[in-house]
């Protein structure tokens, strides 16, 4: 009798030594998961930094020949004359042009447009409309472009009677369209994140829908719309394939928007390709990716500040 | 009509116009180059090899290059970006470290192309010595992806129930098991979509392939992920601006099947995503 119940015991201590044993072997399984997930959670973090450090890595680098004035202010950008000079000045003034055109129409359209939506249209349009407004997003940038040489630029140079369409506007035109996804989306969301108690409260107040829209939403959304355009203008300065293939190239400072231009995008992508690994101008366009990089994160980061300050706000 | 209405009519009629601007440059954009493509589009055009410094014959190569680089790119971002969004879903508690890493999702997703092939070509091509391949390539385009990704995954998960999760837990089983067998089952087809979302820009990207994997010509199909080679977008580019005399149904052409191509993709998550809405809605 003893001996069975001792036999029953054993039993239950080998079952419970089982499940301990699983239970651990659960616990080490459950860590290891949770670092690994960890590990992968930080991986953009690390993706970023290595961005930043690869690019000043190389970059840095041309300040061995280049003094840091002659990059910065130089306005001649000649890197494959006898005597090369690496000024980025027309570089950078080519990029603020383009985008100064772009951000001018699609910022009025683009913010028209998201008030449309998110206001006035009917669900079902609404759905048609955002299908639509993404699709536009993902057309892709060299498609753009090609259509730019073979229609716009066309149309542009008949139109202003220049001898060349391949013009600062014509690339304004086409990442205007580009920055348009971006612009509208963000200021879809934002509009729609307004508690409907502002539009019933003023509308019971006898305002019409539209001095609602424009005396109320807009002002409540503001901080989310102005996210919206910084994040389009950065998106518009990033912009390469389009603005290489239809603004002309030229590397001088560009004095209006019918002549043609060079951006900081175009001048990376069209010259890599016959630089020599580790040379004076293969550290040039790196320094000249180190600035567009400096620039869209400044940018993004006054987004992402401005959206927080007002969800704070809102709250 | 009173002043008010009179004034509304006219705010909308500018509203009205606005969305216009946007959605006619769109539909005309997509037709026009249905128009011109279509009559290019053939077998031979598809599947054959290009001849005569690509002003005759197919695209066959920068077809399959495009397909080789767009799956080592989702076979690299997908489990980075999953990973990265179950962190931020299940495991992060909200503080700096989760702060830090939404900051950096927002900045990579707005750092320029170009940059991201100055970063490929620095890190993957020179640093690394994968040299220019379809690898380099797609280890830079899953950078580029990866913000899309984890939006959308992150998304995905949040719309998973916390009663789902109560529910597995109270029933014995551990945190992992619940996230690999009830959260992610539920979030796939949100997951799914920002896959495809994110294959969808990787086809398109041309200025970091540009820097990392892009032959000029290459009449013959790459052999290895080491391998250099022809694809779509920087054909286009190529076609379009370096070739002179090239016929203009072969750049259509081109641009017609680069275009359908992002198309299918996404056309398929709009349809996952409408699908899935629908069902949450029921």
């Amino acid at each position: 009798m003893l001996g069975s119940q001792e036999m029953v015991v054993n039993e239950e201590k080998m079952v419970h030594r089982k499940s301990l044993k699983r239970n651990i072997k659960h616990r080490i399984w459950e860590y290891l998961i949770e670092k690994i997930i960890f590990i992968l959670g930080i991986t953009s973090v690390v993706i970023i930094s290595l961005i930043f450090l690869f690019l000043f890595r190389s970059g840095i680098a041309l300040f061995k020949d280049v003094s840091v004035k002659d990059f910065l202010f130089g306005s001649n950008w000649f890197p494959i004359s006898v005597n090369p000079q690496y000024g980025i000045l027309p570089l950078v003034t080519g990029s603020l042009l383009v985008t100064t055109g772009a951000i001018l129409i699609s910022v009025p359209i683009g913010v028209g447009c998201a008030i449309y939506i998110s206001e006035v249209a009917p669900p079902k349009t609404k759905t048609v409309l955002k299908v639509i407004i993404e699709f536009l997003s993902a057309i892709p940038s060299v498609v753009l472009g090609f259509l730019g040489i073979v229609v716009l630029s066309s149309w542009v140079r008949i139109t202003f009677n220049l001898s060349s369409g391949f013009t600062a506007l014509t690339g304004s035109i086409l990442v205007s369209l580009m920055a348009l996804p971006t612009i509208i989306s963000i200021s879809d969301d934002a509009l729609n994140a307004l508690p409907m108690e502002y539009r019933e409260a003023s509308l019971a107040l006898g305002a019409t829908k539209w001095e609602t829209i424009f005396n109320v939403l807009v002002p409540a959304a503001s901080s989310g719309i102005i996210a919206a355009i910084m994040l389009g203008i950065g998106r518009a300065i990033g912009e390469t394939m389009t603005v290489m293939m239809v603004t002309g190239n030229a590397a001088k400072i560009p004095d209006s928007f019918l002549t043609s231009a060079r951006t900081m995008t175009a001048t990376i992508a069209a010259e890599m390709g016959d630089t020599v690994r580790n040379g004076t101008h293969y550290h040039a366009l790196f320094a000249v990716g180190i600035v567009l990089l400096m620039m869209t994160t400044v940018i993004n980061l006054i987004a992402d500040f401005v959206l927080h300050r007002g969800r704070r706000e809102g709250r | 009509m009173n002043k008010k209405q009179l004034e509304e009519k006219i705010a909308f009629s500018v509203l009205t116009v606005t969305m216009l601007l946007v959605v006619v440059p769109t539909l005309l954009i997509i037709g026009y180059i249905i128009f011109k493509g279509i009559g290019t589009i053939n077998w031979e055009f598809i599947s054959a090899m290009p001849r005569k410094g690509m002003r005759e014959g197919g695209i066959f190569p920068a077809i399959v290059g495009t397909i080789y680089l767009v799956l080592g790119t989702i076979i690299l971002a997908l489990p980075l970006g999953i990973g990265s969004a179950i962190y931020l879903t299940e495991y992060a508690k909200q503080g700096k470290i989760t702060r830090l890493i939404r900051l950096a999702i927002m900045n990579l997703a707005g750092v320029p192309s170009v940059v991201y092939g100055l970063f490929g070509l620095g890190l993957f091509v020179l640093f690394l010595q994968i040299g220019t391949s379809i690898l380099a390539g797609a280890l830079t385009l899953a950078c580029l992806i990866l913000p899309v990704v984890i939006t959308a995954s992150e998304e995905a998960l949040k719309s998973v129930p916390q009663s789902y999760r109560e529910a597995s837990l109270a029933l014995g089983a551990t945190k992992w098991q619940t996230i690999q067998k009830v959260v992610i089952p539920h979030a796939m087809p949100g997951i799914i979509t920002g896959a495809i979302l994110g294959i969808g820009r990787a086809a398109g990207e041309t200025a970091p392939i540009l820097l990392t994997v892009a032959a000029f010509f290459l009449p013959r199909l790459p052999k290895s992920v080491f391998d250099q080679a022809m694809v779509l977008p920087y054909h286009l580019y190529i076609i379009s601006t370096q070739v002179p005399n090239m016929p203009q149904e072969i750049q259509y052409g081109t641009a017609l099947v680069l275009l359908g191509l992002v198309s299918i993709f996404f056309m398929i998550a709009t349809v996952i995503r409408i699908k899935f809405k629908m069902a949450n809605r029921a």
